[in-house]
């Protein structure tokens, strides 16, 4: 298991720490973690979140604005309740509480954020791959060209 | 429980004979002792059909939506009535369309532990009191032996711990309101939750893996009225769309899920499960965070805003770095 590096995913609203000197914070990120911008916190379809820990997640984050200073006034509200609930209801499946972390970021807080990450993939990697969840069959083969695919559970 | 079907049946009557609703949803008797059926009055002659009885176990209000722009009366126990709230605060339906006959329950039996308590076949059950007796067969030819069983050991898990078998709102109620049970609705949620991760990832993979995608809970549900499932959904497909570890649990979440400040504790799903599945403690857990985080409960008055879909400025968790 030595060869085991914890993947992380980031749900990043785009309007959490937004300007070239924050977004070069991307740089310093750890290996292991990947950004997927989203138009708003409260955007973000919970199913991502499920599809992303059932193909090959360790762990989650989800960056919004913090309280007050949403872009669109009431999203990060509103992925409050979506995300308290979904957290807790993953925990009492198994998935390890911190294992999908919720923070807010404001503009003035962007140099928090590879620490952020970087706690995450820490906590990750103490607690190991995930396992409580079944993984998805991964699909490998030629698209678009006929040739057959191969799906291996 | 004679003068009950009595009142349903003479109200069905009046209903249907005055033309004040065209359509009357409720229970007749079934093929199988212990097997209530839905059934859909037009006709004043087929009011005798109506029934009622602890068998009458599916929720009605699930055939609400089909028959939205009709006037129609249903037959509705207390949570019968909670999912017609929520559909009607959803905006499903029109309160003005619908006449609930109300009923005030004791709780619905589960037909599957009756089977498993008795030594033969059921040949047919009556309620006395406290008690159901049940006739069961032996041996072919042979006269049935008569078993009694207490009640309060045959109720369906959800009615056990049922904190609202009166219904909240209704034109007219068949019978006097009865007495509420005073249990902890989340006892079972509790003792879940002290159990360790990995217990409970194990608990829900074992769980999960005798999903066989049929769907039934869906189809039994009264606030599964989403026109394309999320399952059925091909773009993007949220979760695997066979019958693998991955594709059940991902159904058995994403459909409790859904549910979230929804579901109003009928037990419908758990009882259409082929398998047995645990549904309660999926459900019951998301309808306790919601009372604990928001202090909220569907289905208990008209009015109420989906938990979900509204927020205060102030309130947890605080998501800190």
């Amino acid at each position: 298991m030595s060869e085991w590096r914890p993947q992380v995913l980031v749900f990043l609203c785009q309007w959490a720490l937004k300007s070239d000197s924050e977004w070069a914070h991307r740089t310093e990120l750890p290996p292991g973690a990947r950004i997927i911008e989203v138009p708003c916190s409260g955007r973000l379809n919970p199913f991502l979140l499920l599809s992303a820990l059932q193909q090959g997640a360790d762990g989650l984050l989800v960056v919004g604005c913090e309280p007050g200073r949403c872009h669109y006034k009431e999203g990060n509200y509103l992925a409050r309740r979506k995300f308290a609930t979904l957290q807790s209801f993953l925990a009492h499946l198994g998935v390890e509480q911190d294992r999908v972390q919720v923070v807010w970021l404001s503009e003035t807080e962007s140099g928090k954020f590879p620490g952020v990450v970087a706690n995450l993939i820490n906590t990750v990697r103490q607690l190991g791959p995930l396992e409580a969840l079944a993984k998805r069959a991964t699909i490998s083969g030629s698209k678009g060209t006929g040739a057959p695919c191969t799906i291996e559970a | 429980m004679q003068e009950l079907v009595q009142a349903i049946r003479e109200e069905a009557r009046r209903l249907l004979e005055t033309g004040q609703v065209e359509l009357v949803i409720g229970f007749a008797e079934g093929t199988l002792p212990m097997h209530s059926a839905p059934v859909f009055v037009r006709q004043v002659a087929d009011t005798n059909r109506l029934t009622w009885n602890s068998f009458a176990e599916n929720n009605l209000a699930r055939y609400l939506r089909g028959v939205r722009n009709k006037k129609v009366a249903i037959v509705a126990k207390g949570c019968d009535v909670r999912a017609i709230v929520a559909l009607i605060n959803e905006h499903q339906l029109e309160r003005d369309n619908v006449y609930i006959i109300g009923v005030p329950c004791r709780g619905m039996m589960d037909r599957r532990v009756v089977t498993r308590r008795v030594p033969g076949e059921v040949a047919a059950v009556r309620e006395e009191g406290d008690e159901l007796v049940v006739d069961v067969r032996t041996e072919t030819g042979t006269a049935p032996q008569v078993v009694r069983l207490p009640r309060s050991e045959l109720l369906h898990r959800s009615c056990a711990t049922c904190i609202q078998p009166n219904p909240v709102i209704y034109d007219v109620l068949a019978a006097e309101p009865v007495e509420v049970w005073a249990v902890d609705p989340y006892a079972y949620v509790r003792e879940m939750e002290r159990r360790s991760p990995a217990e409970r990832a194990a608990y829900f993979a074992a769980e999960a893996a005798r999903c066989i995608r049929c769907y039934a809970c869906r189809q039994a549900c009264p606030m599964c009225y989403c026109e394309e499932c999320f399952v059925d959904h091909t773009a993007p497909r949220w979760i695997e769309s066979g019958a693998t570890a991955s594709g059940l649990q991902g159904w058995q979440i994403g459909r409790a899920y859904h549910l979230t400040g929804r579901c109003v504790d009928c037990g419908a799903c758990e009882r259409a499960c082929p398998t047995e599945i645990d549904l309660v403690y999926l459900n019951g857990k998301l309808r306790k965070d919601v009372w604990d985080l928001y202090g909220f409960e569907p289905g208990m008055g008209l009015g109420q805003l989906p938990p979900l879909a509204v927020f205060l400025p102030d309130e947890g968790p605080e998501f800190r770095p």
